[in-house]
């Protein structure tokens, strides 16, 4: 009999590394108007252009400038999370994401596709914004939707290859989010000068760690909000979820699962890439950073973790045998796929 | 719910008797509907509708791009076959498998019932599902029609009749399997008192059959696949579902690739070895090396891999001449030339076009008979003589007239009905019955079967495509439930 089980089929591979990087797209999204939301209402006289940072760390200012104008509270949230044109927006991921599971639907647990489906299902009927009243518990209930099904996939789905790939997508979606909301929010908040220390200057820092769901857990370990500890911990954090360097590590020790090379080698050139992006976040400190430029660093990171997510395709599809004359597609080539991730 | 109004409208119901009074088998099911006080059927029929599109459970529509994925809609009151006369199905079932499969491996070999003039050739060379890649083929263990899934009627006069034989890559058994689980979950209290006779060991019996292909001596478990179209596919809900019942991987061609006549799949570590192969494509798409050349679907070269006995296909290629609906109103003459018995399930009595004197009758009666082409099915390129229009018989007198021998005709059936739900009421809707027949080293009929229902009133037309529903199928053990 078999000793060891199957490997994944490369296309399933690939099917649920997305998936998971969709859902959790998805989820962050959610989770930056929710926050911005709350921050206008501590904020009652702040401009309009408190929205503009939500477009720029999508990365879509160019996409959303030619299709709305000026961004407006409204505008941006009927952009990131319903407009079915914004390949980033909520609805977009989680029809994206639906796609993918459904491709795979033998793989994942049932638990899984019926959340992922009904999610699809809910925002597909939400047809205009939600009732002012209402704004805050439909985000909060993505949110929500998009943790249960990460819960399902930790609950019910055998952690081997496939659940790899999918912790694998799920993590490097996460790191690259975290790197982008601290980028922007630093440009943005750094300038002005005259705000530091006001009471403005804590509302601005607060509202970056709740956008990562980090407030909490940040007070608990340095106290007082200061513009270092807060890239200290959004960056270099072992131990909370959405920093940079908790979400490498973690990608790394699923890419290690997948292969079987044993910590600190490699087999594959995705996951040398990743062991670079280890070593660097594991022997930097965040003083160098901060002099270095935080922009350049997260910067460099970003593009690290954009050769590590197309090497991943490299490595794990097959390429065709020479016999053959059927071309291997992956979703890198298919229009399904918006090109926002390897963009950046 | 108040069942005392219910009419059975001159038809035979499989609930009601002629003179209105419960069938033994149904009276206790009737009693549980009701005593339901008022709209709770509904509610659980809504609780139901809820479900299945929560959990996806759709096929795809053809030529209509926006939501083409549709809920195949389900009727909660179930059918119920009493264990007499599941007995005789079953009995007849396995006869008639057994000699189709004798008549498509005598096809592509001696063809002893051509030989014979038991069938005249020209009906074998005719037919466009007879494939000559197959000659000589000699599929694992003499097998061709793995996976059957059989249609059955009931006309007006109470007898069951084989209406198609559904041996290529019939489709249905998923929301059979559905079907009984969305029951358990929506509509317990109905169970009790009732021996049904439970299903769920065909995805065990559905992997057993295709293990027992695999080529012998692997010093290996294995590697059984499902090759699906893709997602597109109107049965692609029903690929995954089995995959994922029997946990084995679902395949699209892209995903297989022939090499030293043997079928590999392209995984994250390289190229694995198939042995098996589900495949729910059509022959016509499954190797552009053998087949149509413009398909990209299939596998280049996986002919090549099946005749070098390197992997196995089920159902095995060439297996539709016996589908072609020319061929079918031989199967009766197949049964008593294969097995030297007389057919336990009726023919219905058809006509056909080929033949001048049938094909003249036909053209008489077009108002009163069904047509059908010989190599359609989903109930496409069919005429319904009574509910036709004259236009629609003038078009179809000039296609029959153009290929006689792609069509036969056949007498309007009056199915049978059983009670459905129709707003807050129940109303009787005409059903066929597809069981499903698995062949190994033996033959097997899972206890139960996809009850199609024509959900619009009067339609006899109960294809998923056309309007059609299901129902959950109630076989009762025969312990007790049957007949007093």
């Amino acid at each position: 009999m078999r000793a060891e089980p199957l490997p994944l089929l490369s296309r399933v591979a690939d099917a649920v590394y997305w998936m998971a990087r969709y859902i959790e797209r998805a989820e962050n999204v959610a989770r930056f108007i929710g926050v911005n939301l709350n921050l206008q209402l501590d904020l009652p006289l702040a401009p309009a252009h408190q929205w503009q940072p939500l477009i720029d760390t999508s990365g879509d200012t160019e996409a959303f400038k030619e299709r709305y104008g000026a961004a407006s509270q409204v505008r941006v949230i009927e952009y990131l999370a319903y407009d079915n044109e914004n390949p980033n927006s909520i609805a977009s991921c989680l029809r994206l994401a639906r796609e993918n599971a459904r491709s795979v639907r033998e793989t994942i647990s049932s638990e899984m596709w019926a959340q992922v489906n009904s999610m699809y299902l809910q925002i597909q009927t939400q047809r205009s914004l939600p009732e002012p009243e209402r704004m805050l518990d439909a985000f909060r209930e993505i949110r929500l939707g998009c943790h249960l099904f990460q819960g399902l996939a930790d609950a019910t789905m055998s952690h081997g290859e496939a659940w790899h790939f999918l912790r694998l997508g799920r993590k490097l979606e996460r790191a690259d989010k975290t790197s982008r909301i601290l980028d922007v929010k630093y440009f943005m908040l750094l300038p002005s000068a005259r705000d530091i220390g006001t009471p403005y200057d804590d509302i601005h820092w607060s509202a970056v760690l709740k956008s990562v769901s980090g407030f909490e857990m940040y007070r608990k370990k340095f106290g007082r909000i200061t513009p270092s500890d807060v890239v200290d911990f959004l960056v270099m954090d072992t131990e909370f979820p959405r920093a940079v360097r908790y979400c490498i590590h973690c990608a790394s020790e699923s890419l290690h699962a997948i292969t079987g090379s044993p910590p600190g080698a490699f087999s594959c050139t995705s996951e040398q890439l990743m062991g670079q992006l280890v070593a660097e976040l594991d022997f930097t400190s965040v003083d160098s950073v901060i002099r270095g430029g935080l922009h350049e660093y997260l910067d460099r990171l970003q593009v690290k973790m954009n050769a590590v997510d197309a090497m991943l395709r490299e490595d794990f599809a097959v390429r065709t045998p020479v016999i053959t004359t059927s071309p291997v597609q992956s979703q890198l080539q298919s229009p399904s796929q918006p090109s926002a991730m390897t963009g950046h | 719910m108040h069942v005392g109004t219910y009419e059975t409208g001159g038809f035979y119901d499989e609930m009601f008797d002629g003179t209105g009074q419960p069938r033994v088998e149904a009276r206790l099911l009737l009693e549980s509907i009701g005593a339901l006080g008022e709209g709770q059927l509904q509610r659980c029929q809504q609780a139901a509708e809820r479900v299945l599109v929560q959990l996806g459970i759709t096929f795809n529509v053809y030529g209509n791009s926006a939501g083409t994925e549709r809920p195949f809609p389900f009727d909660l009151v179930p059918r119920i076959v009493r264990a007499e006369e599941w007995s005789w199905i079953e009995r007849g079932l396995k006869q008639r498998i057994h000699a189709l499969n004798a008549f498509i491996d005598d096809i592509y070999h001696a063809q002893r019932i051509v030989k014979d003039r038991i069938i005249p050739e020209e009906v074998i060379t005719s037919a466009t599902s007879f494939r000559p890649q197959c000659v000589g083929l000699k599929p694992p263990n003499g097998i061709w029609c793995h996976i059957t899934g059989t249609d059955l009627v009931r006309h007006g006069d109470g007898q069951i009749y084989v209406l198609e034989d559904n041996l290529r890559v019939p489709s249905g058994v998923s929301y059979m399997l559905e079907n009984r689980d969305l029951m358990k979950r929506t509509f317990p209290q109905v169970f009790e008192g009732l021996p049904v006779r439970p299903i769920l060991e065909y995805p065990s019996l559905l992997l057993r059959t295709l293990e027992s292909l695999a080529p012998k001596g692997l010093s290996t478990k294995p590697v059984v696949v499902l090759l699906t179209p893709g997602m597109y596919n109107s049965a692609y809900f029903e690929h995954s579902y089995l995959a994922q019942k029997m946990g084995i991987p679902l395949v699209e061609g892209r995903d297989l690739v022939v090499e030293d006549d043997a079928v590999w799949m392209r995984t994250t570590r390289g190229l694995r070895q198939v042995h098996v192969i589900y495949r729910r494509i059509d022959d016509d798409f499954l190797d552009p090396e053998a087949f149509r050349p413009d398909s990209m679907l299939g596998v280049p070269g996986l002919m090549r891999a099946y005749r070098a006995g390197r992997v196995a296909l089920a159902n095995a290629p060439g297996n539709g001449v016996a589908d072609d609906k020319v061929m079918y109103a031989y199967v009766p003459d197949m049964i008593k030339y294969y097995t030297g018995e007389d057919p336990i399930l009726p023919n219905v009595p058809t006509f056909l076009c080929w033949r001048d004197t049938d094909r003249q009758h036909v053209l008489q009666n077009l108002d009163t008979l069904v047509v059908k082409a010989a190599n359609e099915a989903g109930g496409y390129g069919m005429l319904v003589g009574p509910h036709s229009t004259v236009a629609e018989r003038e078009a179809f007198a000039l296609k029959i007239q153009a290929d006689p021998r792609n069509y036969i005709a056949q007498p309007t059936l009056a199915l049978s009905r059983v009670p459905t739900l129709v707003g807050d009421r129940l109303e009787g809707r005409h059903v066929d019955l597809r069981p499903y027949i698995l062949y190994d080293d033996d033959i097997h009929v899972v206890p139960g079967g996809l009850t199609r229902v024509a959900l619009r009133k009067g339609s006899l037309v109960v294809n998923s495509s056309q309007g059609g529903g299901s129902k959950d199928t109630w076989v009762l053990s025969s312990l007790a439930g049957g007949p007093a």
